[in-house]
């Protein structure tokens, strides 16, 4: 099925020097050919073919976005130091050394108190690391609860990310798919707009495994849990919120590595650009494909 | 650039405006309802600052979860603490029958006691959870007196905002806002499950703070003291974990 973004293309392909040939115009443009591939990048508007600079993600999406990338980096890396100084995980309410772990991460600990088998002890990096923490999960909360609010009043969700009524149907994302695994080139109405599976995955991101690993973390403080049992409870108690906490954001980071591959893939400056500058540079005429 | 309007503009100076007014009173208003931690200097500073005010408006009256005696931890996990000095085994070695609780500061009734003294003011017990910052956790029941009992006992002055607590062995020292210490589950632990507290878990005194993770309810407990003021304790931070680059509050 044809989405009504027109042809859905799949960002994972890169065209490989297949030169885009606007109408009437030499079948070379002296110095700038190498330019003019069916991804138009870096093409000035004086060049002699006609490209047009259109919006493509609005200054809140774009400000949110960057800082998000920076607090969810920060919060890996010290989420990655906390697990170190006890990498056994655990289901219910109680566990330590002295009970059965679910499973343990076959690495040496930072502390002495965990048999790990390894017969040396890493750094302690718990201080800052927890310190950090917690202080980049401010930043992740505050921004998300900005985008939320923004995204509702400016209708960015309903606009940008859900998918259009003929595309929450199973067809939609099979044509994505199948158009994926057939290589097929990607065209440029998938520069401008996301297809169906973009927009399913982004809305799983931000509404689904966010609010998941903010919960399941909250979950974890003591405090919060005095005022809220409710929150740990549900979770089938404190070890198992750890261990929640642990696999949700293994989902995150697991999100995180297609989607950087998946820019890199349909060319990184070209997808990275429009969410640092917010515009697109797409060509005014069609594009000729083979 | 003329694509900003006139109301775009005024819209966002207002915003502007208000956010720059909202951040230059909300630190006079934190400082006064006692909502900065100690050791808020420097970059971990906003975090900790938004994590300790934003925990203590929400639980200021909030109790700890308790839990039934069927989820007490058949294996408790009680971290090993360093070699104990010549002082705590000369009390071990008397059975602790000389282990005194010095309660000073901003008191209206400086007091030094025994440990039966501290059995003679209502005992309470509770089963609640020790939370490490590593992630580990066990469920004990815990036998002693509210930290409120002694605080009234030596009449504890209004000005006191926060009690600090040392152990017998040096270099471990915490302390808790009146928050905490007030608070009906923070105990003076003498007895664990039924039993004396072993010295691996603190015995014969360890302040329990069950509402903060494990590093706040230290063990061997010889002195607590009333202050206004954390800046006289140490650097100036508020306890022995900032020190040595933990957070002074410790509820998440």
């Amino acid at each position: 099925m044809i989405s009504r973004f027109g042809r859905i293309a799949c960002p994972g392909i890169r065209p490989r020097g297949r030169l885009y040939q606007p109408p009437n115009q030499p079948e070379t443009i002296p110095g700038k050919s190498r330019l003019c591939l069916c991804y138009p990048p870096r093409v000035q508007s004086t060049s002699p073919v006609q490209v047009q600079s259109t919006p493509r993600h609005t200054a809140l999406v774009r400000i949110t976005h960057w800082i998000t990338v920076v607090s969810f980096c920060a919060l890996l890396l010290t989420g990655a130091e906390i697990v170190i100084s006890h990498p056994r995980f655990y289901w219910g309410e109680t566990g330590n050394s002295g009970t059965p772990a679910l499973f343990t991460i076959p690495i040496p600990a930072s502390r002495d108190t965990v048999p790990t088998g390894y017969g040396f002890v890493m750094p302690d990096q718990n201080g800052w690391s927890r310190y950090l923490h917690f202080e980049a999960a401010w930043v992740l909360v505050l921004t998300g609860l900005v985008y939320a609010a923004a995204g509702l009043m400016t209708r960015h969700f309903s606009r940008n990310l859900f998918p259009a009524p003929a595309d929450r149907k199973w067809p939609a994302f099979r044509a994505v798919l199948a158009k994926c695994l057939r290589r097929a080139p990607p065209d440029t109405a998938e520069s401008r707009a996301y297809n169906a599976v973009q927009r399913t995955t982004y809305l799983l991101v931000i509404f689904v495994l966010f609010p998941l690993v903010i919960w399941t973390g909250l979950a974890l403080s003591p405090a919060f849990d005095s005022a809220v049992p409710a929150a740990v409870d549900i979770l089938g108690g404190r070890q198992s919120a750890r261990t929640l906490h642990f696999f949700v954001s293994g989902f995150l980071v697991f999100f995180l590595i297609v989607h950087v591959a998946m820019i890199v893939l349909a060319g990184f400056w070209n997808r990275t650009r429009p969410m640092i500058t917010g515009r697109v540079a797409v060509p005014s005429v069609p594009l000729e494909r083979p | 650039m003329s694509n900003i309007s006139r109301r775009k503009l005024i819209t966002t100076g207002l915003i502007a405006t208000a956010g720059v007014a909202g951040i230059t009173a909300a630190g006079p208003l934190a400082r006064r309802y006692g909502l900065i931690p100690p050791d808020s200097d420097g970059p971990w500073g906003p975090g900790e600052t938004l994590t300790y005010a934003a925990q203590r408006l929400l639980t200021t009256h909030s109790l700890a979860r308790e839990f039934p005696r069927s989820m007490i931890s058949k294996k408790p996990f009680g971290n090993e603490t360093a070699p104990p000095s010549d002082a705590f085994k000369r009390h071990q070695a008397a059975g602790f029958a000389d282990w005194r609780l010095s309660v000073d500061g901003m008191v209206s009734h400086p007091a030094s006691l025994l440990l039966s003294d501290l059995r003679s003011l209502p005992v309470h017990s509770q089963i609640t959870e020790v939370v490490c910052e590593e992630g580990w956790s066990y469920i004990a029941e815990w036998i002693g007196t509210p930290l409120v009992n002694v605080l009234d006992a030596v009449g504890v002055l209004p000005q006191a905002r926060y009690i600090v607590y040392f152990s017998i062995e040096p270099e471990w020292w915490e302390s808790i806002d009146m928050a905490d210490a007030l608070h009906p589950q923070t105990f003076l632990t003498m007895g664990m499950n039924d039993g004396d507290l072993p010295v691996r878990f603190g015995g014969p005194l360890r302040l329990r703070v069950p509402r903060q993770l494990g590093y706040k309810s230290v063990k061997y407990i010889t002195r607590i003291t009333a202050t206004d003021s954390l800046k006289r304790f140490g650097k100036g931070l508020g306890s022995a974990s900032p020190e040595a680059g933990y957070a002074w509050y410790a509820g998440i």
